[in-house]
């Protein structure tokens, strides 16, 4: 029902089309994720980004099959993976990898470093012996850390180090795509920034593709070539994230941006406060699922379920009034908008 | 960098909290010293180990052993015009300033919030405890509190227990709590850290609007500094235990004065920001290397370590020394930053 991109041309490595997820709970269904699609192209980074409930960790998961979709596609270089058995994922799970959160739950603490990276190398057969100690060394200066540490334990190390280790054991298998869901977010400020240029560099060597799940968005609108805006498990907007950042078309998107502060006293405020708490995921808003908070909602946005519709080149935005120019200016008469200036 | 002392409410003078562990002593709040002016925000920045939390826990005097204050004053001006030292007030007189003059709310509200109680019954404990009033008075009281920070359906919510809020009202409902004996100083610490930036916004937004009606001061806890250039008049900026760095807010974002802020602000990215704007050649500019652990700090500047500007000079420690009116910074070469 929304505009699930068609073909799969060459260089989108994963196709996301209609990909739904829900969970059984005490008193009711969770649609984690409802009917979400979206193309990562090979080489970019495409950011995911929500409040809590909007599904983006879930989709994360969903995609590699570490969660079992409820439904849809997941067409990974040509291939739907949504349904493949699991001996047939196996030459898959090599390709993906998942960088994880929280760097201290992550690791094991009972397995030295060179175990932990060298586990995935052992279970996809990829190097033995001192192939297999010089690959360790290797993946170590990698993520800038020295070969010494590879006989120490995930303690010894602080969280920046270890989300280091996090990465090289991701790296291990040679992917040629990682999740990385908030890879950054635990890490102290001064260290965050260590994290995200390594990320940078090590897309840049090996080309990378990676799905950017995260809920800071400057970090985002820095790093990543598309964003995909979810809330209560539905893409509200996608598209370019310098467009989707320059001019946001769905309020959802507009409230989320003004809300974000910034370092800066003298910025102007503009900020669109949204009313009340984001619904129970077991009992969403009927129509658009925004609505419920939504400065712009009329009577029609709960009968129908906004389609994800076309505003420019693979910008699309789930909103029945996006054309109404007084979507904008109704929330920030002056403004005509809270569109942020750079700094 | 603060109100005049005339103006002042709350004064911090080289205060030292440390946790003596055997032999080994965490020097976690090592001579801090920061004013509070009256109905003024100032906001205590910092990373893990900074001493921040500490510092707002010392003022509450809630520390845990083997945490102790060993040195310092802790000045609070009473509404009488009197000045108390509350590192030397007994536990039986601070238990009348705390919650009822002084009071905190913190980054998750069940640390504040009783399971076992609704959220009726614990505001209305809070007024009972510090005010002789009836039962039927306290719960309007409580119903009003809960009007005030914004709680719909304020009547019916009173008789909810904190686990059936969500997150926001139950940040809410902590801060009602805080509020309720219309204290003259809030400790916020790190109050919308686990919230959704959404529900950040209507945080601050709060917090700004009761600071507008209420006139109290508020000591603003946080590691985030896009939250500071929202809701701080004056900033004081910690680093391993100490302060290096304070300023009115306007000021300290125009010219950071230490290499730690500068730094700090110099690896975040801003809005507009994107690493493929010049030919892909944008990058972050981070601070190397990690926070020092307050057991085995640096004997010099605690900073030097990290610092691109560090000099033989920086192995004696460095003074806290105005470096501009108003701005203070803990660097040798303050000049140079």
């Amino acid at each position: 029902m929304s505009a699930a991109p068609k073909s799969a041309p060459a260089d989108v490595l994963l196709s996301v089309q209609g990909l739904t997820k829900t969970f059984d709970v005490r008193g009711g269904l969770v649609r984690a994720v409802d009917d979400v699609s979206f193309d990562v192209r090979r080489g970019t980074i495409v950011g995911l980004v929500g409040e809590s409930g909007s599904g983006k960790t879930t989709i994360g998961r969903t995609v590699l099959r570490l969660v079992e979709p409820s439904g849809g596609k997941i067409v990974y270089d040509g291939v739907d993976i949504a349904a493949l058995p699991e001996g047939a994922m196996r030459a898959y799970r090599r390709r993906m990898q998942i960088v994880f959160q929280d760097p201290y739950s992550s690791l094991n603490p009972r397995m030295r470093i060179e175990d932990i990276i060298g586990e995935a190398i052992d279970t996809h057969g990829l190097a033995r012996g001192s192939a297999r100690r010089d690959r360790i060394a290797d993946l170590l200066a990698r993520v800038g850390l020295a070969p010494e540490h590879a006989r120490r334990f995930p303690h010894e190390f602080s969280g920046g180090q270890r989300q280091r280790i996090g990465i090289a054991r991701a790296l291990a298998v040679e992917p040629e795509f990682i999740v990385a869901d908030e890879p950054v977010s635990a890490l102290d400020v001064s260290v965050q920034a260590q994290v995200l240029n390594l990320i940078q560099d090590l897309q840049q060597a090996f080309g990378l593709t990676l799905l950017f799940i995260a809920h800071d968005l400057s970090v985002v609108e820095y790093l990543c070539d598309e964003v995909v805006v979810l809330y209560l498990g539905r893409v509200m907007e996608r598209g370019p994230s310098r467009q989707v950042y320059a001019a946001p078309r769905h309020p959802y998107t507009q409230a989320l941006l003004s809300a974000a502060p910034v370092p800066d006293p003298r910025a102007p405020r503009n900020r669109v406060v949204l009313q009340g708490d984001i619904p129970s995921p077991i009992n969403p808003p009927s129509g658009c699922v925004f609505r419920t908070r939504c400065p712009s909602a009329a009577a029609a946005c709960a009968e129908v379920v906004p389609p994800l519709d076309g505003v420019g080149p693979s910008h699309a935005v789930a909103c029945i009034r996006k054309d109404e120019p007084d979507v904008l200016a109704r929330i920030h008469p002056a403004a005509g908008g809270p569109t942020r200036s750079s700094p | 960098m603060s109100a005049a002392a005339d103006d002042a409410i709350l004064r911090v003078e080289n205060l030292q909290t440390w946790f003596e562990l055997g032999s080994r002593v965490a020097k976690s709040v090592d001579d801090v010293s920061f004013t509070v002016g009256r109905g003024r925000t100032v906001a205590v920045v910092g990373e893990s180990g900074s001493g921040k939390s500490v510092t707002s826990l010392s003022i509450m005097r809630l520390l845990a052993p083997p945490g102790r204050i060993v040195g310092g004053r802790i000045l609070y001006r009473t509404a009488t015009g009197e000045e108390i030292d509350l590192a030397r007030l007994p536990e039986s007189r601070m238990r009348g300033v705390r919650g009822r003059e002084i009071a905190m709310i913190f980054q998750e509200p069940m640390t504040s919030l009783n399971p076992l109680y609704t959220v009726g019954d614990q505001v209305m404990e809070m007024i009972r405890l510090h005010e002789p009033v009836s039962a039927g008075e306290a719960r309007a009281r409580a119903r009003r509190m809960l009007e005030l920070v914004e709680i719909p359906a304020a009547e019916r919510r009173l008789d909810d227990y904190p686990h059936q809020m969500s997150g926001g009202m139950r940040q809410r409902a902590m801060i009602a709590l805080a509020l309720a004996c219309n204290p003259r100083v809030l400790i916020a610490d790190e109050p919308t850290t686990a919230l959704d930036v959404t529900i950040q916004a209507q945080v601050l937004d709060l917090l700004r609007r009761l600071q507008a009606e209420l006139g109290m001061s508020i000591i603003f806890v946080t590691h985030n500094l896009g939250v500071v250039a929202e809701i701080a008049h004056e900033v004081v900026v910690m680093y391993a235990g100490r302060v290096v760095e304070a300023a009115a807010v306007n000021d300290l974002f125009d010219r950071q004065r230490h290499p730690y802020t500068k730094g700090l602000l110099a690896c975040i990215p801003r809005p507009g920001m994107r690493r493929d704007e010049v030919d892909g050649q944008v990058r972050l500019t981070p601070i190397p290397g990690t926070v020092p652990s307050v057991t085995a700090l640096p004997t010099g500047c605690s900073f030097a370590p990290r610092c691109p500007l560090a000099v033989a000079k920086c192995e004696e420690p460095p003074p806290l020394i105005p470096a501009a009116p108003g701005h203070l910074s803990r660097c040798w070469r303050h000049e140079d930053v």
